[in-house]
């Protein structure tokens, strides 16, 4: 298991794609957060990151199915998957090798925006003054957010030997899970709007941003995370 | 008594029995069974769509059967294929691999998988480049290999936690004739203290290197023996016996296998050990029953011919 979780890294960092996927999300959030007059903190006048955090997860719906197209559609279109399939690894553990890496992945994407934090602490008046609970609560929910497309992207891969249409479906997914929901909470009123809201990730990832972090919110997402990746075992089973 | 109890078992390393695989309405595997014993090389032969790589697929834990029993050194494969796994080396038909891997790195990630310690792997490693012959590609990648170094890395990697069992699938397609031979001395190296199993649509292959072969078509074993048996068959002498008048099978059952030609009742094949003895018989039941003869020709089977006889589709 280890030997595949480190040549899922090392597949990354081998490759032209790899870096250029980080580069290019460090980018469009730089621009986002520093440049673009409509969400930019620097013309806000407040010190704080609402911006990074809203709309961070936009860039993952795209940035993490681009990561996880690969892992293991590649492998099923090229053969390899006989390989894997026929070594002492269960399905089970090719799924979680593969899913620890991307979650490395995600991680190592979000690790440059705690630099953001702390020019903002800097600029802020006096410096220093920032929410640091609230940053760091969703801080944290940003990086849920990313674990659980990270299972959707991984689910997706299982589904077809196409990395492109895996890409797609990973895209429709994370953007169903996490936008899908609260727009439908929105066309319904009532009971039946507040449990739709529910479902949404995003309802989830804005009560993690308040600075607490409530275990509700945190169970849910780990149940989406252990459903997508049971989804994937499921479905690589029975191929 | 458990000695021999073991050493049966060690002597069939691999037991297929009555695997049955369907795929819709098609019946793949039709009741195939055969066995292997080590230090023998076993090819596994048929004609495209035999059942060749389904079968192997099984036996790997790749695909599930529908019913029937494989075993590995005594072990059951199909309910315990995660045990078996690390028991078996397979190389897949097309032989897949990560063209973008170093050969070295290729090799030490598929040692990793099978549990090995890492300075285990990199001396194995070590080893297998140099019995595989590939030191002079070492340093390369495996997309900038060409087809038949790729097919030792294939090799290499199927053998790197030193498996008992060796199952190749058509290992020698799309190789030049020099490769083919190199492969071949590979393989039959490798198969000294293991069991080999390799299955091939060419005869030659296994009449070049194989002691035992098992013959498959449309899903069924048609025949399973040492290749020195099959050989013995194969040079079986068929007399072609054609006369005027209606013949009947039962005349001539008590000199060997025998069946109606081309031409319907006039026409005889016969086949038998040795044509000599043979002929003169055949001449004193022709004297005996009063048939006009019009030809009687003497043809020798080979092992060529056999095969296309038992794969025939009908």
């Amino acid at each position: 298991m280890k030997s595949l979780f480190f040549k899922e890294i090392n597949a990354f960092f081998g490759s032209l794609t790899g870096y250029l996927v980080l580069v290019l999300f460090l980018v469009a959030l730089g621009l986002i957060v520093w440049v673009f007059p409509e969400s930019s903190v620097l013309e806000y006048g407040f010190a704080d990151l609402e911006a990074l955090f809203t709309y961070t997860p936009y860039v993952f719906t795209f940035l993490i199915p681009a990561l996880s197209m690969r892992m293991i559609a590649e492998e099923r279109r090229i053969g390899t998957w006989e390989l894997l399939r026929t070594s002492p690894l269960s399905v089970f553990q090719i799924v979680w090798a593969k899913y620890l890496a991307l979650l490395v992945l995600v991680f190592l994407a979000l690790v440059p925006t705690l630099l953001y934090a702390y020019s903002i602490a800097q600029l802020g008046d006096p410096p220093g003054n920032l929410d640091w609970a609230g940053f760091f609560g969703s801080w944290i929910g940003l990086l849920m957010i990313g674990a659980t497309f990270a299972a959707v992207g991984l689910f997706a891969s299982s589904l077809t030997a196409q990395q492109v249409v895996a890409f797609v479906l990973g895209v429709f997914l994370c953007f169903s899970l996490y936008f899908g929901f609260s727009a439908l909470g929105d066309l319904l009123s009532g009971e039946a709007a507040y449990w739709v809201e529910e479902f949404s990730l995003s309802y989830h990832y804005a009560s993690l941003g308040r600075g607490v972090i409530d275990s509700r919110d945190l169970f849910f997402l780990l149940g989406m995370i252990w459903l997508f990746l049971g989804g994937s075992v499921l479905v690589l089973r029975s191929k | 008594m458990r000695v021999i109890f073991s050493l049966v078992l060690l002597f069939m390393s691999l037991q297929v029995s009555q695997l049955t695989k369907v795929y819709g309405s098609q019946k793949v595997l039709d009741a195939v069974s055969f066995s292997a014993a080590p230090g023998r090389i076993l090819g596994f032969l048929g004609p495209n769509g035999a059942g060749k790589s389904t079968t192997m697929k099984i036996i790997t834990g790749y695909l599930a059967a529908d019913s029937g029993e494989v075993k590995v050194l005594g072990e059951n494969a199909l309910e315990n294929p995660k045990k078996v796994s690390s028991k078996i080396g397979y190389l897949p038909e097309h032989n897949p691999l990560y063209l973008d891997l170093y050969v070295r790195e290729f090799l030490e990630f598929s040692g990793g998988l099978y549990g090995m310690k890492s300075s285990d792997v990199r001396r194995r490693v070590e080893e297998l480049i140099r019995k595989t012959g590939l030191q002079p590609e070492r340093h390369k990648k495996i997309g900038q290999l060409s087809k038949g170094y790729r097919q030792r890395v294939g090799l290499a990697r199927a053998l790197i936690h030193d498996p008992q069992v060796v199952i190749l699938d058509e290992p020698t397609t799309g190789l030049d004739p020099n490769q083919l031979v190199e492969i071949r001395a590979l393989i039959q190296e490798v198969a000294a203290d293991k069991t080999l199993i390799f299955s091939t649509h060419i005869l030659q292959e296994v009449e070049a290197i194989c002691q035992d072969v098992v013959i498959i078509n449309r899903g069924k074993i048609l025949a399973a023996s040492p290749l020195s048996e099959l050989r013995g068959k194969a040079t079986a002498v068929e007399l072609t016996l054609e006369t005027e008048e209606a013949l009947e099978l039962s005349w001539f059952e008590s000199l060997g296998e025998v069946k109606f030609g081309a031409k319907g009742t006039n026409e005889l094949i016969l086949t038998v050990p040795e044509a000599n003895e043979a002929r003169k018989a055949l001449m004193q039941i022709i004297a005996s029953r009063n048939l006009n003869l019009i030809s009687l020709n003497q043809g020798k089977k080979n092992l060529e011919t056999l095969f296309r006889e038992i794969t025939q589709t009908p």
